[in-house]
């Protein structure tokens, strides 16, 4: 039991939680880093293999296609369906062989990943799924490769969408971090677990909701602002729009360009 | 330039099998404006497409400047269809990205680079009127100003051949006219050939030179346009020239004359009714301007038999207007 009224209690409080939050972000950041990279290209694959879409034949070669898809589809709803308490201890073998050490909060990050994945993999293709069919048969006419498909109109279109999954993601990483104590990994879920259930500390265990709560509310303000920028524009659009702007005025001088541009290229870009 | 040669088309298998394309030929002149027309499910959005490949035909060939794009794969169908360009009913812009953006794919997919592509991009943006809404997005534009973007990113890369989706079915009367003027401006300057669909004569009307009428996955009829409306019993001639159902009475003979012209203007009905001494009654007429001149359509009804509707064509005939009798 402890004493909320001694002397040391609020400094150990303050350092308990300080060590807490730390170790959440650390895991959830490293996972979600890591989920992003592997997730985002997943989720491209597996919309871009299905028949009609524009990897149905990768290399030339429609069966490979569908072999891609049918697999990675299985071991997404595989990796979906299985709960992350049994995904966890299931990892431990694998954890080790990676880490060389299946106890802590590094090697949490292991099971962590690995359950946000699939969960990330059908956010990217939700938001790719969303991209007009009309976009990409317009990019075919033009004889643009699959690359630059996925550049200029898969990506442009799909940011906004993905941004609002990633955060969601981040949320679902932070609700599953909390679990994590079962193999020695820390974060504020493990605050929760020890001092608040096992010490019978009410005060631990409000101040670990209000500092999960602040987390996923600032996650979720900034990607949400983030997905409203790249739906208007995306930063890489505004540097071209500003040589634009410039190879405009080139134009102009001679005399290409009717009055309006300048008029036009005074105002601010968007 | 494009040869459309016996090209079939059914998209599922058994009893549920639908027949888009149903041994369909076509051939368009280099440099002519080439119309089909047809209701919607008439298989012209499949023709169109076999067109630059992106759809397949079970059986026949398509060759577009000598180059059989059927039987093209990968990178070598990539290259040919820089050659092709194409508009679609909705644009089809990405709505993410810049008006210049837009167009500066098209100059990146032939592999363009830098300040070149900006260059060029933005050539292409004044040659449709939009180079002052370079840095706009296709949001902040008018359907007509959109299907401009899409006119200009489809001839960025400098093709030889125009396929028009639709191109004006989403915008309105006035929008649609310019949009088809600034088609035929181009396709004069740039020395295209175009291959457009459309569900709207006035289409036709409008910017065609050849036209062809499609139904049920057939051609059921094509050729340049002067000679369709002289041609007896053209549909894609009755459609441009609505004179009416033909009423038949007893005794009388009907008969359709077809004046492009000059012959427009000269009074040869009046003229009939005094040589003969007949009463020709007119049941119905259309005057039409057909890309840039005058064309009518009148339908008579001549008392008398036979040989009097013979007669009378014969008659017409040499004043230099089209007549035949039109039979129940």
């Amino acid at each position: 039991m402890i004493d909320p009224a001694a002397p040391e209690f609020w400094p150990q409080l303050f350092a308990v939680l300080l060590e807490g939050t730390w170790e959440t972000l650390y895991m959830t950041a490293i996972a979600m880093a890591i989920t992003f990279v592997v997730g985002l290209p997943l989720g491209i694959v597996l919309v871009g293999t299905e028949p009609g879409r524009f990897l149905e034949a990768p290399l030339g070669r429609r069966w490979l296609g569908r072999a891609i898809n049918a697999v990675l589809g299985f071991v997404v709803n595989l990796g979906r369906s299985v709960p992350f308490i049994v995904l966890m201890i299931a990892l431990i073998p694998v954890t080790r062989w990676l880490l060389g050490s299946f106890i802590g909060t590094g090697p949490a990050i292991v099971p962590l990943t690995l359950v946000a994945i699939p969960f990330f993999v059908r956010v990217v293709e939700i938001a790719v799924r969303e991209v007009d069919p009309g976009l990409f048969e317009a990019a075919e006419s033009l004889g643009a490769s699959r690359w630059l498909v996925v550049r200029r109109v898969l990506l442009p279109q799909a940011w906004p969408a993905i941004a609002l999954g990633t955060a969601t993601t981040v949320t679902s990483i932070i609700n599953f971090s909390a679990m994590v104590g079962v193999v020695g990994g820390g974060g504020l879920g493990n605050v929760a677990l020890t001092y608040g259930m096992q010490r019978y500390s009410a005060l631990h265990i409000v101040f670990v909701v209000i500092i999960l709560f602040v987390i996923v509310q600032v996650v979720q303000w900034l990607l949400t602002r983030l997905a409203r920028r790249l739906s208007g524009a995306t930063p890489a659009a505004g540097r071209t729009a500003r040589r634009t702007e410039r190879a405009a005025l080139d134009l102009d001088d001679a005399s290409i360009v009717s009055a309006p541009a300048r008029g036009d290229a005074d105002s601010p870009t968007r | 330039m494009i040869t459309i040669d016996h090209v079939s088309r059914r998209f599922g298998d058994g009893p549920d099998a639908v027949v888009a394309l149903d041994d369909v030929s076509i051939e368009v002149q280099r440099g002519e404006i080439f119309g089909v027309v047809g209701q919607s499910g008439a298989g012209k959005s499949t023709l169109l497409r076999t067109v630059n490949a992106l759809e397949r035909p079970d059986s026949g060939t398509v060759t577009v400047d000598g180059t059989v794009i059927t039987g093209l794969e990968g990178a070598a169908l990539r290259q040919a269809r820089h050659k092709i360009g194409m508009v679609f009913q909705h644009f089809n812009l990405v709505g993410n990205r810049t008006v210049a953006q837009n167009v500066e794919f098209a100059l990146e997919a032939v592999g363009v680079k830098g300040d070149e592509r900006r260059r060029r991009a933005l050539e292409m943006l004044d040659l449709v009127g939009l180079a002052h809404r370079a840095n706009d997005r296709p949001a902040q534009l008018s359907g007509g100003q959109r299907q401009r973007v899409g006119i200009a990113r489809a001839l960025a890369s400098q093709p030889d051949v125009l396929l028009s989706d639709e191109a004006t079915s989403a915008l309105d009367p006035e929008t649609t006219r310019q949009i088809l003027d600034l088609i035929k401006r181009l396709s004069g300057e740039l020395g295209l050939t175009v291959l457009l669909i459309t569900h709207e004569m006035d289409v036709v009307k409008r910017i065609c030179d050849s036209a062809a009428l499609m139904e049920q996955g057939r051609v059921v009829e094509q050729g340049a346009l002067e000679q369709l409306i002289r041609t007896p019993g053209s549909r894609v001639a009755a459609e441009l020239f609505p004179v009416g159902e033909a009423h038949y009475t007893p005794g009388h003979r009907i008969i359709d004359v077809t004046y492009t012209g000059l012959s427009a203007d000269r009074p040869v009905i009046a003229q009939l009714s005094r040589d003969f001494g007949l009463d020709v009654s007119i049941l119905g007429a259309a005057l039409e301007t057909i890309r840039g001149h005058q064309a009518g359509r009148t339908r008579l009804a001549v008392p008398g038999d036979a040989s009097v509707a013979l007669k009378v064509i014969d008659r017409l005939t040499s004043q230099g207007v089209t007549a035949w009798e039109v039979h129940p």
